[in-house]
């Protein structure tokens, strides 16, 4: 049988608006002595009055919420921005306290709501091992058994008696992180961490989370990337507007969320500066050639339609639309000069782009698109570092239900394999 | 979504739970139990703002002793000989020196428990641990400071003792004085964490603090002893609770001064009731203070 790690039963939280105060006592009380007199608030700024007295309205970050996680469970959460799923994981980590409602946990539960929590600059990376272990709720006698075993994980044991303010920043995650991740408590939080670090220590994070939660520990992991929720997570929980809009299997509820931000984000409209006699105006992802889209499978034959509005004529202009993975890193250079296009007709008033891409051969992970344009000297006339964003989601490739996801790379190469021992003959052929 | 209904019969009862997060906690349950679990946290506090102050200085600790030496000098030579206040009859650098050492540490209690919120907003905003745990480093790591310097004093006092200076230390006052020494604290305490918790709404609040703790060491007897003051305003002297600690503590070590146990006893309970409302205000500020601040 298994039992219930955590138990959040009518949960709400609301935050008021007005009720916050000015922020000065003189004006809060000049606001309270009105009050008394039956005065308007003489706080409130002119024309405020038009949008109506928001003073104690109240805004819902999480509207009667109710969910169980089982102990061993790792559940993924997800949701647009503001959706609450940061109020939800502030509420459960004891940060702020619910309106109404309760949680009910079983088991220590410790958040990586952001790591390095404490850690004090002069200090040395020893005494912040430490500090940041006793602020999340180790004893110096917990800290002392897993001490070699933090140092060892964080890779930074030559330094481990320099201030951490002679840090790099990736040495310093890295320790964080790694206080963190030995902290063994039954209940492990996880906000966007992922975020941070290099490639090689996202996948040992993404790592220990799969050992924690194969340990039979409970994980709640927040995530945009939806290829880590899809291969970490079993189920899932998609939150809209303070509201729970569906718990199940992570590949159904990831596809719940994808349609719900793919109206938003698939394309992007950008009206001109003055100044500017070019601009990208619109960018495009269309899946299998059809269906917008900003979720697609490793080996979707994908498509990008750009359009550029232009205020006057151009000769020569070179279009190029740059692959970047989510740690900044160009993947690919979608160029049209070396492609062998170069216009000698004048452009004007619009330039349509299409690029086809039979197969999308990316492992899962979070990646966008920059798009630049240049015109004939090479100065760049338009620069949109993050034009559009996308998720490339894992395939089945064997009847088995294993798949190759983020943790064997980035780029997807179809091949054979065989194996013989002996007259025995195993061999399969990896293509999509 | 699952059933509310069917969750409620299948979970197990209360006391299978670990921990409950609810709205509201009871007014005064304060978790006491808790900051003791966290005991090693509190220490690594205190060791933080001891490393964290004097990094990159060049006298590092010796600013403990410097810091009263000086402001000890510049009493003797502005208000004992320029402006020649009486001192009961004791040496004008001792008379000083006892009443700056004392009040200092009262002083820095509510200062920094004062700002305890809003230093730690970020800190507060993204885990959890007792939030007295602050204030009571705070508390310890000045008593750390207070001793060093109650040591240097201590010195001069043998010193001028040496010299054939008559002081008579009051050996049963001296054996009292932990009691006033954590009586100083209830009060920075209780003071520091009800200013902390308005900080939260009032940012004035704290220059409040700052500037009215060094006006009111001017209403307390650290320059002038109270029987300097004409008997019908004495109560006005005697209405701030830390007029009975500083003079007592001087009574204690130097031998001179204004001690009556039924002042000592207002201060005493005045220190109950701050610390006992200060609990009360932090209580309810720590759960939701992320939300203002």
């Amino acid at each position: 049988m298994t039992n219930t790690a955590i138990s959040v039963e009518n949960l709400s939280k609301s935050y008021r608006l007005g009720q916050i105060g000015t922020g000065t006592f003189a004006h809060d009380l000049n606001v309270w002595w009105a009050r008394i007199r039956g005065k308007p608030n003489p706080m409130l700024r002119i024309g405020e009055a038009d949008h109506g007295n928001r003073d104690g309205e109240e805004i819902w970050a999480l509207r009667d919420i109710n969910f169980t996680v089982k102990q061993g469970e790792v559940l993924g959460i997800i949701g647009k921005n503001g959706a609450g799923k940061s109020t939800l994981l502030k509420i459960l980590s004891r940060v702020t306290a619910p309106t109404s409602g309760k949680i009910k946990i079983k088991g220590r539960i410790a958040s990586l709501l952001e790591v390095g929590t404490g850690f004090h600059p002069e200090m040395t990376g020893r005494e912040n091992v430490y500090l940041n272990g006793a602020i999340m709720g180790m004893t110096r006698k917990e800290i002392d058994g897993n001490f070699d075993e933090i140092i060892d994980f964080s890779g930074v044991d030559q330094f481990i008696d320099t201030p951490v303010k002679r840090y790099s920043s990736g040495m310093y995650v890295r320790l964080a992180f790694a206080v963190a991740a030995h902290m063994n408590p039954e209940i492990l939080v996880v906000d966007e961490v992922l975020a941070v670090g290099d490639a090689e220590f996202q996948q040992k994070c993404l790592g220990k989370m799969g050992e924690v939660a194969k340990e039979g520990r409970t994980v709640l992991f927040v995530s945009h990337n939806m290829g880590a929720i899809q291969s970490l997570c079993q189920n899932s929980l998609l939150i809209d507007e303070g509201l729970i809009v569906g718990t199940g299997k992570s590949e159904v509820i990831v596809t719940q969320y994808l349609g719900l931000i793919s109206l938003e984000s698939r394309t992007i409209f950008r009206t001109s500066n003055k100044d500017d006699h070019l601009w990208l105006e619109q960018i495009e992802l269309k899946r299998n050639g059809v269906e917008p889209a900003s979720i697609i499978q490793t080996g979707d034959h994908l498509t990008i339609h750009l359009v550029i509005k232009l205020s006057k004529p151009f000769t020569r202009l070179y279009v190029g639309v740059d692959l970047l993975d989510e740690w900044e890193r160009l993947i690919f250079a979608f160029h049209s000069k070396e492609a062998g296009l170069i216009i000698y007709q004048e452009i004007y008033p619009e330039l349509n782009v299409e690029i086809d891409i039979p197969q999308l051969f990316l492992l899962p992970g979070q990646f966008h698109f920059r798009v630049v344009v240049a015109d004939r000297d090479g100065q760049l006339v338009e620069d949109v570092p993050r034009a559009v964003s996308f998720d490339i989601v894992p395939r089945d490739y064997s009847t088995h239900g294993y798949t190759f996801n983020n943790k064997h790379g980035q780029l997807f190469i179809p091949f054979r394999i065989k194996m013989t021992s002996g007259k025995n003959v195993w061999a399969n052929e990896v293509e999509i | 979504m699952a059933s509310t209904e069917q969750t409620k019969i299948s979970l197990p009862a209360d006391q299978y739970w670990d921990m409950i997060i609810e709205p509201q906690r009871r007014l005064f349950d304060l978790r006491l139990g808790e900051l003791w679990k966290y005991r090693d946290l509190v220490m690594l506090f205190v060791r933080r703002d001891f490393v964290a102050v004097y990094k990159q200085t060049i006298l590092g600790p010796i600013w403990y002793l410097i810091q009263p030496l000086l402001t000890t000098i510049t009493f003797t030579v502005i208000f004992g000989n320029i402006a020649k206040l009486p001192t009961d009859g004791l040496p004008q650098f001792l008379f000083y020196m006892s009443g700056t050492v004392v009040w200092a540490y009262f002083a820095d209690c509510l200062n920094k428990t004062s700002n305890t919120f809003v230093q730690n907003a970020g800190l507060f905003g993204k885990v959890y641990f007792p939030r007295l745990a602050v204030p009571v480093s705070i508390l310890i790591s000045n008593l750390i400071a207070f001793a060093i310097q109650f040591g240097f004093f201590i010195l001069f006092v043998l010193y001028f003792a040496a010299r054939g200076t008559a002081l008579q230390p009051d050996w049963t006052w001296i054996a009292f004085s932990p009691v006033l020494l954590l009586m100083m604290a209830g009060l920075g305490l209780g003071l520091g964490i009800i200013v902390s918790s308005l900080t939260t709404k009032y940012r004035d609040l704290r220059f409040l603090v700052t500037f009215g703790v060094s006006l009111l060491m001017y209403a307390t007897p650290v320059i002038y002893p109270v029987s300097s003051i004409p008997e019908n305003f004495q109560w006005i002297i005697l209405a701030n609770p830390m007029t009975p600690i500083v003079e007592a503590f001087r009574y204690a070590f130097l031998g001179a001064g204004t001690v009556n146990p039924g002042h000592l006893l207002y201060s005493f309970s005045f220190m109950i009731v701050v610390v006992f409302l200060g609990s009360l205000i932090f209580n309810r500020v720590e759960q939701t203070f992320m939300d203002t601040v």
